[in-house]
């Protein structure tokens, strides 16, 4: 179909008319055809029609192996009905419960058409959401949150179990949600970075990534390679500092306590590394739309080296006490197991995906820069249980490491010029994947006539992910919910927004 | 066995000696505000501010707001702002959030009452609405072997019936409202908050957003204010001791 220039394998952009509006009855055969030739789902959304008011164009995107994003969209008047895709292909599940709370439109056939998030007119209606419940003399319901036991997000679980036995885990999420993309539509598109950068907070580089390559894209600008190299130190040294947040968190819910101490201290040497360079143990304010405001000076560089190499040493001891220990495999392995082919149904993405077999990782079948000059090897598990989950995380940390000093070889210090001045062109539209630690972080920008803001939309990969977490627990002890959670470590403000 | 005495070894000793006197290389932490004479007219920094955190006309940054982007920094034709590697930041009141040349540093004034009362032992609750997930982490990095606060006697606990202090991360979100009020009277007397991060002190980049119901601090005023975006481990610490009149 005709549409937008692919600018990199994870970026399309360009002028918004390029993108034909499609019938419903192709759109529907397009999407039919798309997942026949193995393209995957990457987002289905709904945006603004521009110049019909009462116009919903909704819109799905896939990503085709080896060779970048597709779009196809279609257009509905408000409050329209269309015959939900779910029921056939059931990743769509997310998607159309959140255009359905959006924007109105009316999945039929949709099986599970709850809120999402509550937002727009469901806001503080949180005592309303529409349970499933399991009916029997022996049944019997555990409520959990919104506000949790540790320091952490809030959102409620609510379990139906037999015994000790799950049968079903309702997660009901919406607590966090800030408003945050209708309040990126009255900003200045170029002026983003800092509220993308706390969409979740955790994951401050690969959304802004998300957002810089786009407008990067739309504006046409080509950014010296050692701007990419900054930015993919950034965004690994992200995925290495949380993978160890979460090891460290399911050392210490199933009390191994080295695992908890010696991952939690080496994520500090992590983070310090991200600050050393950047200022901010959250690179904050690391990367800009036109570059990064922080280069790795001289010094830096050979610190960052040092810090790398003996944080290797360590790693590896703790590891290897972590892996063989017999405490460890008992609490995790045959623990939250999600089957590759249920984690394929319903369309889990990222760490937890390539946890039950499924091989996707951005960074290595799309070849963005700069991954393309020195590739990472994939990590994947078979097993997708919980230990499946943290070995791909360990294999992670290994890789990211080493991809980090690879690209400092032999390297004295990476300048990088001021971001330029990024001019956003009006009526335009971008797509833009980057590969977070927790999986495709999904962004999308519209502008209108005056450049200015119409629709932007951000998914974490936690929006997938969270159903993954409620299939995992299914005929698991309740005990064992705790650890499920902590190795998915999924983002309730990610979700909610 | 021998293993996991080799990793203990590998440890070695990681706690900050002293959280009142540490270094952390590279921290882009207080702003200073230069003698240098802006040149006129020039609104710069205010303008590419994204959480309108300076006045101007009175050369003051509200710390509150702040989220220590640097923008301002990286505008300003003079030089006028920097940024130092100083976490001592928190404060006790709102008002001295507000730093200028002459102003230079927020102020914590000791509270006796609750110095008195929660000196030895501070029990926190967090309960984070609408938080991003860094002062929720950095919140819980103040318990690691690294800054180790317990060995000051402050803990977090699960439950709001054993905690005294509420600890407030995020901009308040309208979805959080009735939650937040539960967990605030389900906490016995005395009790207090503490506001932790540019959101939940002044809403931050989501001070407009149509999603927040911020009246609950209307109510029940922070003793305690720690900003940041998120704010450093060494902030929170030092805010908490500072309060209590602690020496570290």
């Amino acid at each position: 179909m005709a549409g937008l220039a692919q600018s990199t394998m994870s970026v399309l952009a360009g002028d918004t008319a390029a993108i034909s509006l499609l019938k419903w009855i192709d759109f529907d055969r397009a999407v039919a055809q798309q997942l026949e030739s193995n393209h995957r789902l990457v987002s289905c959304f709904a945006s603004p029609q521009s110049g019909d008011e009462s116009g919903i164009v909704l819109n799905a995107v896939f990503s085709k192996p080896q060779s970048g994003l597709e779009m196809l969209r279609t257009a509905f008047p408000r409050g329209a009905h269309f015959p939900s895709l779910t029921p056939q292909y059931p990743f769509f599940h997310c998607f159309e419960r959140e255009i359905h709370e959006q924007v109105g439109l009316v999945p039929t056939g949709h099986p599970w058409l709850k809120p999402i998030r509550f937002s727009g007119s469901g806001m503080g209606k949180m005592a309303t959401y529409p349970f499933f419940r399991v009916e029997g003399k022996e049944v019997h319901e555990v409520g959990v949150g919104p506000i949790h036991a540790g320091v952490i997000e809030p959102g409620h679980f609510r379990f139906m179990c037999f015994g000790e036995k799950v049968h079903h885990l309702e997660i009901h999420l919406g607590y966090q949600h800030r408003g945050l993309e209708t309040i990126l539509r009255q900003k200045e598109a170029a002026r983003l970075a800092p509220l993308i950068e706390t969409a979740a907070g955790d994951t401050t580089v690969a959304h802004a990534w998300a957002y810089c390559q786009g407008l990067e894209a739309l504006a046409q600008l080509s950014l010296p390679p050692e701007v990419d190299v900054v930015r993919g130190v950034a965004l690994e040294l992200e995925r290495i500092a949380m993978h160890l947040t979460g090891l460290a968190g399911v050392s210490t819910d199933i009390a191994f306590l080295p695992g908890g101490s010696t991952y939690g201290r080496l994520r500090t040497v992590i983070i310090n590394t991200s600050m050393r360079i950047c200022g901010s143990r959250f690179s904050r304010s690391w990367l800009r739309p036109g570059g990064v405001y922080h280069g790795i000076a001289a010094d830096v560089v050979s610190d960052v080296r040092k810090s790398l190499e003996q944080f290797q040493v360590d790693i590896r001891l703790i590891n290897e006490l972590f892996q063989n220990s017999m405490v460890v495999k008992h609490r995790l392995q045959k623990v939250g197991v999600v089957p590759t082919s249920v984690a394929a149904a319903i369309g889990m993405v990222g760490m937890a995906a390539r946890a039950s077999g499924q091989e996707m990782d951005w960074r290595i079948d799309q070849r963005p820069r700069p991954f393309a000059g020195r590739p990472l090897e994939l990590a994947v598990e078979g097993s997708g249980d919980c230990w499946a989950r943290c070995l791909v995380r360990i294999r992670e940390i290994d890789a990211s490491t080493q991809w980090i000093l690879d690209a400092l070889k032999g390297v004295s210090e990476i300048s990088c010029p001021p971001p330029p001045k990024v001019s956003v062109p009006a009526n335009s539209t971008f797509l833009s994947v980057v590969e977070g630690w927790r999986g495709e972080v999904f962004h999308f920008l519209e502008t209108g006539s005056r450049g200015e803001v119409v629709h932007y939309r951000i998914q974490d990969p936690s929006l997938r992910n969270w159903f993954g977490l409620a299939q995992a627990v299914r005929d698991c002890p309740i005990s064992d919910f705790p650890i499920c959670n902590k190795s998915f470590d999924l983002s309730y403000c990610g979700n909610d927004l | 066995m021998l293993k996991t005495l080799k990793v203990r070894f590998s440890q070695g000793k990681q706690f900050v000696p002293d959280v009142t006197k540490a270094d952390p290389k590279g921290f882009r932490g207080l702003p200073k505000i230069g003698p240098r004479a802006c040149e006129a007219q020039c609104q710069k920094c205010a303008e590419v501010c994204p959480t309108h955190a300076i006045n101007v006309k009175s050369m003051e940054i509200d710390l509150g707001r702040c989220i220590f982007c640097e923008e301002c920094s990286r505008v300003c034709p003079v030089d006028k702002i920097t940024y130092s590697n100083q976490y001592k930041m928190a404060a006790s009141s709102r008002e001295s959030l507000s730093v200028s040349a002459a102003a230079g540093q927020p102020v914590i004034e000791v509270s006796r009452r609750l110095k008195s009362i929660f000196g030895r032992s501070l029990r926190l609750r967090s309960v984070s609405t609408g938080g991003c997930n860094g002062c929720e982490l950095e919140l819980a990095a103040i318990a690691n072997v690294n800054f180790d606060v317990s060995r000051f006697g402050f803990e977090f606990v699960a439950s709001p019936r054993h905690a005294d202090g509420l600890v407030i991360t995020g901009p308040l979100t309208v979805n959080m409202r009735e939650a937040l009020e539960l967990a605030y009277d389900g906490m016995p007397d005395p009790k207090f908050v503490i506001a932790v991060g540019a959101c939940a002190i002044s809403g931050g980049l989501y001070a407009d957003s149509h999603a927040l119901d911020r009246s609950f601090l209307n109510r029940f005023a922070p003793e305690l204010y720690i900003p940041g975006c998120p704010p450093h481990p060494l902030t929170i610490a030092n805010g908490l001791l500072d309060l209590l009149g602690r020496k570290g």
